[in-house]
């Protein structure tokens, strides 16, 4: 990461350095919850939602676990949570604070935006926040873009690490594990840093009952996205969402030599 | 003792169905300085909800008079009604269903989601400033000093051998002066509490219906919203109680299921394949053409009424809705119930808590001064009737106790036997051979679970447990031929190796908390214990 254009946390570097604070930002995303089937709407615009039970996407849950482990090994001192959404996701940073997030800023939108709108609000929390690391899911299992992440680092100039599978903090740095095709890539990142969650780098924390008990005191910071002054007008247009074809029913085979015959004679694959 | 974490409310749920959730408003309302803490196995509330649903909105009238200004989503009233006695072939319209079914007539009731209506339920609780908790199982009984003090949540993260999983967490004590028990049908904690203080002892044995349920959506030139249909005969035989429902309500949803009584005999019976089937009826199978089928779940309801009611309180608590039995059968309704009896229980808890008395025995005076006992009493001698002498005698019955009777008849017909005693051998029932799903109507038992979103963690302990291992073989298989393999909703139990050395597996991940294996075990073998918070359905909205 060299010649970085103008680096909007340069004025931070030193007190990452000399400091004693190491501030934690996980952006954590209010999804269909992964156990149930989604359908698409009857005149095929989307995926329809309504009713469904929603819960924090699994990889923001494993980015939480990770910035708490941080923490409570005393590379961090804080862990803020943010969400972007409607009213209810919320619930979701309730949630990020029962597993043990400190606070919780919830930037309240229409609906759901676009990955280049989240990391635009984002990029202005974090000019408000000012932390020095940020832990992103590597993608929401509702529209799969994995793009947030990337955006963001984009547009603060700071370096990525993304898949991570283990991530260490030391004098300034940030060594991150990443997930690639065939292995292992480790990467050494100045921070300030952006981070993306792989499904390996932790299992994630039950969030206890007494610990949701006092989650429901902790501070909980709401803003508009319009007062970010980010323009959250969708550019991306959907075509169409359609089911995915049906499987064909799958046979059982009573041999080896059954299924040979099969996928010579059937299938005609060998 | 134990070292867990410990909570101290005034009164504490167990349960966040209609029961539940009206105790907790009424008891804001008529105490408001009462804390009061709910807690929902569920992962949200309304996500273990299964129900018809057309109900009776009278106990929401009493619980919060202006419901229709609070966004409620009572939206569909009923229009119009039809029941059907069916042969294979020919469905028979029973006439002046007024006259003859008075207890079943729905004007002035609503079909709807009983899930979206418990979510809004529970929206109004907390708005009151109930506390409630999804996606946490009360999985033990708090007794101190013979008193009932509270419940605890299960432990979360133990590994199937019964170890500390790495993200091991443990339970909770939720401390009541008082605990409400709104488990619905066969509550597993209610259970303990019956047996502990004795609560049945003089009362008829508990009996108890499948109800196994799907939704579809169906083109909107087919959907008459407010059409309320039900069914008894085929495809059941005589001594087989049940029936089918179907309703139209939403947009363009239609609510269809099957009920089958748990007091059934031939242990061939399948009751997900008699629901199937009956979709293939004449009657029904023009509703279905054209639409999707959107959710399936199952759930057992209780049908003793009356006579089946235990004790309903003892020191520290009371037992409400399903998990005391208030539904009424012929009416195959307990929604309205359920919530009067939670009512009615909140109330008696506010007085008790202001006296400091042990057990909240007003109640019980409380329910029999309430059109609740009044509702239940007339309809008393319906289902057992239909036990005694089957469905066409039962039937005629019970249009002489509504018509001539008019439920005041000076006897009550008595449940003899408890539904697991019912089931004559395999040697001796006759077998039964069901179509193959077609695919468009009809389905197989896989592909309906998958539409129930169930889901447990794996690792963990299995959650439907033999009390003894051995009795499987010489009872469930020697004798009956494993009748849980055809009565379970969720295709749990199946058998291994049965040419050779059958055994029992549990796919206990798939299991959608109906209970009925708790139920119908001919030798009450298995035992329902709480899976891991969280676990199971997830009903969405429309179910
Ligand atoms: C198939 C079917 C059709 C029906 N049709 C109609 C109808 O058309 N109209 C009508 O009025 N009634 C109908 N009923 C009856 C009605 O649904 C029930 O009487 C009513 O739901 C009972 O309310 P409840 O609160 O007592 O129990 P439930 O609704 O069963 O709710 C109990 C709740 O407690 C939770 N719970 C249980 N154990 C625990 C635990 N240990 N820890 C934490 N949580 C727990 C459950 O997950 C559930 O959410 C029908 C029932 C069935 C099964
Ligand atoms: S295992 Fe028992 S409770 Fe679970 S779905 Fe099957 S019959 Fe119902």
């Amino acid at each position: 990461m060299q010649g970085r254009p103008q680096d909007p946390a340069s004025h931070r570097r030193q007190r990452v350095s000399g400091k004693k604070t190491m501030k934690i930002l996980v952006p954590v995303k209010r999804v269909v919850d992964y156990n149930i089937k989604v359908r698409p709407k009857a005149d095929g615009t989307g995926v329809e939602t309504a009713g469904l039970k929603m819960s924090m996407n699994p990889f923001d849950e494993i980015a939480v676990e990770e910035a708490l482990r941080l923490r409570e090994k005393g590379a961090a001192t804080e862990v803020v949570a943010v969400s972007i959404g409607v009213q209810q996701a919320q619930d979701t940073l309730r949630t990020a604070m029962a597993m043990g997030a400190d606070r919780a800023i919830l930037v309240l939108t229409e609906e759901s935006p676009e990955p280049l709108a989240v990391a635009k609000i984002l990029k202005a929390i974090v000019e408000r926040e000012t932390p020095d690391l940020l832990i992103l899911g590597k993608q929401a299992i509702d529209d799969d873009m994995n793009a947030t992440g990337q955006m963001l680092a984009g547009l603060l100039g700071w370096p990525q690490g993304t898949f991570a599978s283990k991530v260490e903090l030391a004098d300034g740095r940030a060594e991150v594990a990443r997930e690639v095709d065939g292995g292992t890539e480790v990467v050494s990142i100045a921070l300030p840093a952006i981070v993306t969650a792989d499904l390996r780098l932790n299992e994630p924390r039950y969030a206890s009952l007494p610990n949701i008990m006092k989650a429901k005191k902790k501070p909980l910071e709401t803003l508009q996205a319009s007062d970010l002054g980010v323009d959250t007008t969708r550019r991306l247009t959907v075509v169409s969402v359609a089911e995915p074809p049906a499987r064909k029913a799958g046979v059982k085979v009573g041999s080896v030599e059954e299924l040979v015959e099969k996928l010579r004679n059937e299938a005609k694959v060998i | 003792m134990s070292t867990r974490e410990a909570m101290d409310f005034d009164v504490v749920v167990v349960g966040g169905g209609p029961a539940g959730l009206a105790a907790a408003i009424r008891l804001r309302q008529v105490a408001p300085d009462a804390t009061v803490c709910l807690i929902e196995k569920g992962s949200e509330i309304g996500a273990h909800i299964v129900s018809g649903a057309v109900i009776e909105p009278r106990a929401l009238e009493e619980l919060l008079p202006d419901w229709r200004d609070l966004g409620s989503p009572l939206k569909t009233e009923v229009t119009g009604e039809e029941m059907y006695f069916l042969t294979e072939s020919r469905g028979f319209k029973v006439p002046a269903l007024e006259k003859v079914m008075p207890h079943i007539a729905n004007h002035g009731n609503y079909v709807v989601s009983l899930g979206e209506v418990c979510r809004w339920l529970a929206e109004q609780a907390e708005a009151l400033g109930v506390e409630i908790y999804p996606g946490f199982a009360a999985s033990e009984v708090l007794i101190e000093q013979n008193r009932v003090v509270g419940v605890a949540t299960g432990d979360m993260g133990v590994t199937r051998e019964g170890e500390h999983g790495p993200n091991y967490a443990e339970g909770m004590e939720l401390r009541g002066k008082y605990t409400l028990f709104a488990e619905g049908c066969r509550g597993s904690l209610t259970k303990q509490v019956m047996a502990h203080y004795d609560l049945r002892k003089g009362v008829d044995p508990q009996t108890y219906g499948l109800g196994i349920k799907e939704v579809w959506e169906i083109p909107a030139a087919n959907h008459r919203p407010g059409l309320v249909l039900h069914s008894f005969g085929w495809p059941l035989d005589d001594h087989t109680y049940g029936g089918a429902w179907l309703y139209h309500f939403g947009e363009n949803l239609v609510s269809y299921g099957f009920v089958t009584g748990l007091d059934y005999q031939n242990t061939w019976i399948s009751p997900y394949d008699e629901m199937q089937r009956t979709k293939l009826h004449p009657v029904f199978k023009p509703h279905f053409e054209g639409g999707r089928r959107l959710i399936y779940g199952a759930r057992a309801l209780s049908e003793g009424g009356f006579q089946s009611i235990p004790r309903l309180t003892f020191p520290g608590g009371a037992l409400i809705g399903d998990s005391a039995g208030f539904l009424n059968t012929p009416k195959i309704k307990g929604t309205h119930t359920a919530m009067k009896s939670g009512m009615l229980a909140a109330e008696a808890v506010a007085d008790a808590l202001k006296t400091e008395q042990v057990e909240p025995a007003s109640f019980t005076s409380r329910v029999r001064g309430s059109w609740l006992y009044d509702e239940l009493k007339t309809a008393r001698n319906v289902r057992p009737a239909f036990s005694r002498w089957g469905t066409k005698l039962g039937a005629l019955y019970s249009g002489f106790d509504a018509m001539v009777m008019r439920g005041k008849a000076p006897w009550t017909l008595r449940f003899r036997h408890a539904d697991n005693e019912t089931l004559t051998p395999a040697s001796t029932s006759q077998p039964i051979s069901y179509p193959k799903p077609d695919g468009k109507i009809t389905f197989d038992k896989p592909s309906s679970v998958f539409l129930s979103n169930t889901n447990h963690e794996e690792n963990q302990p299995v959650h439907l447990k033999l009390r003894n291992a051995a009795l499987w073989k010489t009872v469930n298989w020697d004798v009956f031929r494993a009748p849980e393999s055809r009565y379970c909703p969720a295709g749990v139990y199946e058998v291994g190796d049965e040419a050779s050395d059958p055994r029992l597996v549990i796919n206990a991940q798939n299991c959608v908390h109906c209970k009925t294996c708790d139920i119908k075990d001919p030798a009450q073998n298995i035992d329902w214990c709480t899976p891991e918070g969280g676990g199971g359905p997830n009903y969405p909205g429309g179910m």
